[in-house]
């Protein structure tokens, strides 16, 4: 049960923090956009304090609840490698990843990130699937 | 406080709440995220409230924005120009969707929980780092140029994602 209270208050404030960057600066809160800007040097001011800021967000967690949050990653070492390339390159090519297109995008009713969600929620439903029976 | 200081405090709070709401929704978590594309086999679907409770009060923030003539701290709303469905948006999507569903990390996640200082992540951060860097100054202007009457580096910039 607080299973899932805890993902709908996480949600509800990823939801928040998008908005607020929405309202104060009219801009996306898009995690691969905002990095892609940053190695590109483009806006590398806010671009550094958003991520300094998403990594202080395990911080604030660890300060109210005396503990890190989970996290669990068992992929072997070339497979890490191999999923960050892919990561990468994919939300860049496509434009956005789970915040730009998928919280942001969804919530503006874009055409192109209704399309793109549908696609990455696919191809790793797909991926989760077929390395059931590989790995 | 004029408003470029005004955009980075709210860039920098935006950034926290992000993190901090990352961090209690598990979605920090590559197992749990793995469970959650794990539709077919031992499914676990409670990260679907994280993008519904995400998208909603992201809606309510469109919605607000809708009645503004421009942010509260900038002149302009700085949103993608984009609107045609190509194969690049569904190609890249793939290519993202096929990462994610690997290891179980996307953007966010990966760098929110690089403070844990965890190697796995750490590789995992770079990696991607080096995945984008490949596309940005290799791939990107290649496809760029291919696009007829494509957006031009700049207004791809210029985006907001």
């Amino acid at each position: 049960m607080s299973e899932y209270g805890n993902a709908l208050a996480g949600g509800l404030l990823i939801g928040l923090s998008a908005a607020i960057l929405m309202l104060a600066n009219g801009r996306v809160a898009g995690i691969s956009g905002i990095a892609g800007r940053l190695l590109q040097g483009v806006q590398v001011a806010s671009g550094a304090l958003f991520v300094l800021g998403l990594m202080a967000g395990p911080l604030v967690f660890r300060l109210l609840f005396g503990a890190w949050p989970s996290v669990t990653v068992t992929s072997s070492w070339p497979l890490l490698v191999a999923g960050g390339l892919l990561v990468g390159f994919g939300s860049r090519m496509g434009s956005g990843c789970t915040s730009g297109h998928g919280v942001v995008g969804l919530a503006r009713l874009s055409r192109r990130s209704i399309a793109a969600v549908a696609t990455f929620m696919a191809a790793a439903i797909a991926t989760v699937f077929v390395a059931g029976y590989v790995g | 406080m004029n408003s470029a200081l005004l955009r980075l405090a709210a860039t920098l709070v935006s950034g926290v709440v992000f993190g901090f709401g990352l961090s209690l929704s598990g979605m920090l978590d590559p197992a749990r995220v793995r469970a959650f594309l794990d539709i077919t086999g031992n499914w676990n679907p409670s990260l679907a409230f994280v993008l519904g409770g995400a998208v909603l009060v992201s809606a309510l923030g469109v919605l607000v924005t809708r009645r503004l003539k421009h942010p509260l701290f900038d002149t302009i709303f700085h949103l993608p120009a984009h609107r045609t469905i190509d194969g690049r948006l569904i190609a890249g999507s793939a290519i993202f969707g096929i990462g994610w569903g690997l290891v179980g990390l996307c953007p966010g996640p990966a760098l929110a929980s690089l403070s844990l200082g965890l190697p796995a992540t750490i590789l995992f951060v770079a990696a991607m780092v080096i995945g984008m860097l490949i596309h940005d100054r290799l791939v990107d202007r290649k496809v760029t140029v291919q696009q007829p009457g494509g957006a031009s580096a700049e207004t791809r910039l210029s985006q907001p994602r």
